[in-house]
C-alpha cells in the first residue's frame, strides 16, 4: 500500500525533525529579542521560508512548532484513549444500571458542542498546553467509549468469557485479561485516527489564542501571522508553512490509521474506501 | 457425598411470565462417580449444570440447595464461590472453538486458573501446564500456540487440560464432544473417563447423545421440560427404560444389527411444552403414548422404580407399597371422566 508507506514516512520525518530540533535550533533563533533577521522578509537563500515580523526564520519556527503540536496531539490522544477505553469497558461489562448511567453521561458529552466546551474549559483551567490537552481529551473520549463498549458487548457474549468466569476469574481479571486484548486492535486504529483530529483541535485552540503565547506552535504561528497582518501584507510565506505542516501531519496520521485498520481487519480491504 | 443437589429450580425472568427451565431437580454424585444427564435441546440440562456453580445470568432465579462437600453453594458468598469455581469444581464447555480466547496462547490460558487459585510462581505454573498438556496428549511444547493453530480435537483436549488444572474434585462437562467427529469424540471421551477414574474425580456429563452417556457414565439421568424423569444405571436405563420418554429416546437410536429399527424409525409426535406454560400434571403427558387421564393433573416426581432406579411416571407406582396411587384408581378416574 503506497499510501500507507507515504503516511508512515511523513510521520517518521516529522518525528525525527521534532525530536532532533534542539540539536540545530537554539534558543536565540526563537527569541524575538535576540534574532537579527529582516522583518517579514520573503524567502531568500539565507531564510528559505522567509522571516516573521520580529525577524525569526519561519522554517525554524515551523520545525520547532511540530514539537508542541505532536506532543499535545499524542498526549491528548493517550488521555482520550485511556478515558474512553475505561468507560467503554466498564459500561460494556456492567450492563446494569451503572453501564446505562455511564452511557447516559457519554451521550450527554456527545450532545455538548466540542469547540465551545474546549474553549470554556481552557478558559477555566487557564491558558497553556495542559489545559488544551485536557480540553481535547474531555471533548473527544466519547467516540472511543462508544466504540469500545460496542466491541466489549460483542466479546463479552463469547463463550470464553463465560469459561473465564467459571474458572473463578473476577470482573477485573475478565476485563483486563480477556476482553481488553480482544478490543485492543480497535483501540489502536481509533487512536491513530484520533491523533489527527487531536492535532487539528490543538491547532484550532491555539489559533484562537488559548495556547501559551511564549511557546512556538503551528496554531500559535497562524494566530500571530493574522495578528501581525500577514494577510494584508501578502506574506504568504508566514501563513503557508504552518498550514501545510498541519495538513501533511494530519494526512500522515489518517493514512497510517487507515492502513492499520486494513491490516487488523482484513475484511475492510475488500471494500474500496 | 461430593455433590448433593436438592430441589433445584431455575426460573428465567422473561417479560410477563417466568420460564421454568429447571424444576425440582435432586440427585447425588459421589467422588469417583460419573453421572450423565441426557435430554433434548431446551430440556434444561445446561441450565442445571451452570446453576450448580451459579454461572447463570442475573435474569435466572435459582432456588433449592446445592451442597458441595457439605457446603451450600447457593448460600455461599461470591468470594467463596469464586474460590470453589475451578479450584474444586471445573467446567468443560461445549464448543472448544469458542471457549478459548483467540488472542491468548493456550499456555497462558491453562496457566490462568493455576496462577489465580494455586498462588504459585510463573515457572511452576508453566511446568504444571506442560504436564497437563502432556497428560491430554497435546505436545507440551505447544504452550505458545494460539487456538486457531490447533485442530478441533486438540482444542477440546486443551479444554480438558484446563479443567484439570487445579486438581478439581468435580468436573462438569457440558456437551464436551459436540462439533467433533466420532473418532475424535471417542478419543476425547476415553481420555476424560480415564483421567477422571485415575484421579477419583466426580464427573457430571451433559449430553443429548444417549450413546455417549451410556459409554461414559455409570449412572444416567434423563431430563424433560426441566424435570428429571428417570434416573438409574446407564445400561439398565437404555435396555429397560421405565419412563415412556426414556423409552422413546432410546428407541430413537438405530441399533446395529437390528433391521427392524432401521425400517421403522421410532419417532415421537409433538413438541416439548413451553417452559412458560406448564400444566400441573406430568409435562410429558400430552405426548405420552401411554398416558392416563390422571397424568394430566397429578404432579409427578421421581419415585423409586426398582433397585437403584427412580422414575417420574405414575406407572411405576403400583410396585411400591404405601403410595397413594394405583392403576386401579387411575382407571376409576378415567372411567369417571
Amino acid at each position: 500500500m503506497p499510501s500507507a508507506i507515504a503516511g508512515c514516512l511523513v510521520l517518521l520525518a516529522f518525528t525525527v525533525l521534532a525530536l532532533g530540533a534542539p540539536l540545530f535550533i537554539h534558543d536565540s533563533d526563537l527569541d524575538v529579542t535576540k534574532v537579527s533577521g529582516p522583518q517579514l522578509a520573503p524567502p531568500s537563500a539565507h531564510y528559505l521560508l522567509g522571516t516573521d515580523q520580529p525577524g525569526r526564520s519561519v522554517l525554524l519556527l515551523t520545525i520547532w512548532g511540530a514539537r508542541s503540536s505532536l506532543a499535545i496531539g499524542v498526549l491528548a490522544t493517550v488521555l482520550t484513549m485511556v478515558l474512553g477505553t475505561a468507560i467503554g469497558l466498564i459500561a460494556g461489562h456492567y450492563q446494569g444500571i451503572s453501564g446505562r448511567l455511564l452511557m447516559t453521561v457519554t451521550d450527554w458529552f456527545i450532545a455538548l458542542p466540542g469547540l465551545p466546551l474546549a474553549i470554556s474549559l481552557s478558559a477555566v483551567i487557564g491558558q497553556g498546553a495542559t489545559s488544551i490537552t485536557v480540553a481535547i481529551a474531555v471533548t473527544s473520549w466519547t467516540g472511543t467509549a462508544r466504540l469500545v463498549r460496542a466491541q466489549t458487548l460483542a466479546v463479552a457474549a463469547r463463550p470464553f468469557v463465560e469459561r473465564a468466569r467459571a474458572l473463578g476469574a473476577g470482573n477485573a481479571q475478565i476485563m483486563t485479561r480477556h476482553i481488553l486484548p480482544n478490543v485492543a486492535p480497535l483501540i489502536l486504529v481509533s487512536s491513530t485516527l484520533t491523533v489527527a483530529s487531536a492535532i487539528l483541535s490543538e491547532t484550532t485552540l491555539t489559533f484562537l489564542g488559548l495556547g501559551n503565547p511564549a511557546e512556538v506552535s503551528w496554531g500559535g504561528m497562524l494566530n500571530q501571522a493574522f495578528g501581525q497582518g500577514a494577510v494584508t501584507r501578502g506574506a504568504w510565506w508566514y501563513l503557508l508553512p504552518p498550514g501545510l505542516a498541519i495538513l501533511i501531519v494530519v494526512l500522515g496520521f489518517t493514512l497510517t490509521g487507515r492502513a492499520v485498520e486494513t491490516v487488523l481487519n482484513p475484511r475492510l480491504s475488500g471494500r474500496s474506501g | 457425598m461430593l455433590l448433593q443437589v436438592r430441589d433445584v429450580s431455575v426460573r428465567y425472568r422473561t417479560g410477563e411470565q417466568d420460564a421454568h427451565a429447571v424444576r425440582q431437580v435432586s440427585f447425588d454424585l459421589d467422588a469417583g462417580q460419573t453421572l450423565g444427564i441426557a435430554g433434548e435441546s431446551g430440556s434444561g440440562k445446561s441450565t442445571l449444570a451452570l446453576s450448580l456453580l451459579r454461572l447463570l445470568p442475573d435474569t435466572a432465579l435459582i432456588s433449592g440447595a446445592v451442597r458441595f462437600d457439605g457446603e451450600d453453594l447457593t448460600e455461599a458468598s461470591w468470594g467463596r464461590l469464586r474460590a470453589v469455581r475451578w479450584a474444586q469444581a471445573s467446567v468443560v464447555f461445549q464448543g472448544a472453538m469458542s471457549a478459548l480466547n483467540p488472542v491468548r496462547s493456550i499456555g497462558q490460558q491453562i496457566r490462568e486458573p493455576i496462577l489465580l487459585h494455586d498462588r504459585v510462581g510463573e515457572k511452576a505454573a508453566r511446568a504444571r501446564a506442560a504436564d497437563l498438556l502432556d497428560s491430554v496428549g497435546v505436545p507440551a511444547g505447544r504452550q505458545g500456540a494460539y487456538p486457531h493453530e490447533l485442530s478441533g480435537g486438540q482444542r477440546q483436549r486443551v479444554m480438558i487440560a484446563m479443567a484439570l488444572a487445579c486438581r478439581p474434585r468435580l468436573i462438569i462437562a457440558d456437551e464436551p464432544t459436540t462439533a467433533l467427529d466420532v473418532i475424535v469424540q471417542a478419543q476425547i471421551l476415553g481420555l476424560l473417563t480415564e483421567l477422571v477414574a485415575a484421579a477419583g474425580i466426580g464427573l457430571l456429563m451433559i449430553s443429548h447423545d444417549l450413546s455417549v452417556l451410556a459409554e461414559t457414565c455409570q449412572r444416567m439421568a434423563v431430563m424433560y421440560a426441566g424435570q428429571l424423569v428417570e434416573l438409574g444405571p446407564s445400561g439398565q436405563l437404555i435396555t429397560d427404560p421405565r419412563h415412556p420418554y426414556t423409552k422413546a429416546l432410546s428407541s430413537a437410536f438405530p441399533r446395529i444389527g437390528d433391521p427392524a429399527s432401521r425400517l421403522a424409525p421410532a419417532g415421537l409426535p409433538g413438541d416439548p411444552p413451553d417452559p412458560r406454560e406448564l400444566a400441573a400434571g406430568c409435562p410429558f403427558a400430552p405426548r405420552c403414548p401411554q398416558a392416563y387421564q390422571a397424568c394430566l393433573d397429578h404432579p409427578v416426581r421421581l419415585w423409586p422404580a426398582g433397585p437403584d432406579r427412580e422414575s417420574a411416571c405414575l406407572r411405576v407406582l403400583p410396585d411400591q407399597p404405601g403410595l397413594d396411587w394405583s392403576p386401579a384408581a387411575a382407571a376409576a378416574i378415567e372411567a369417571g371422566s
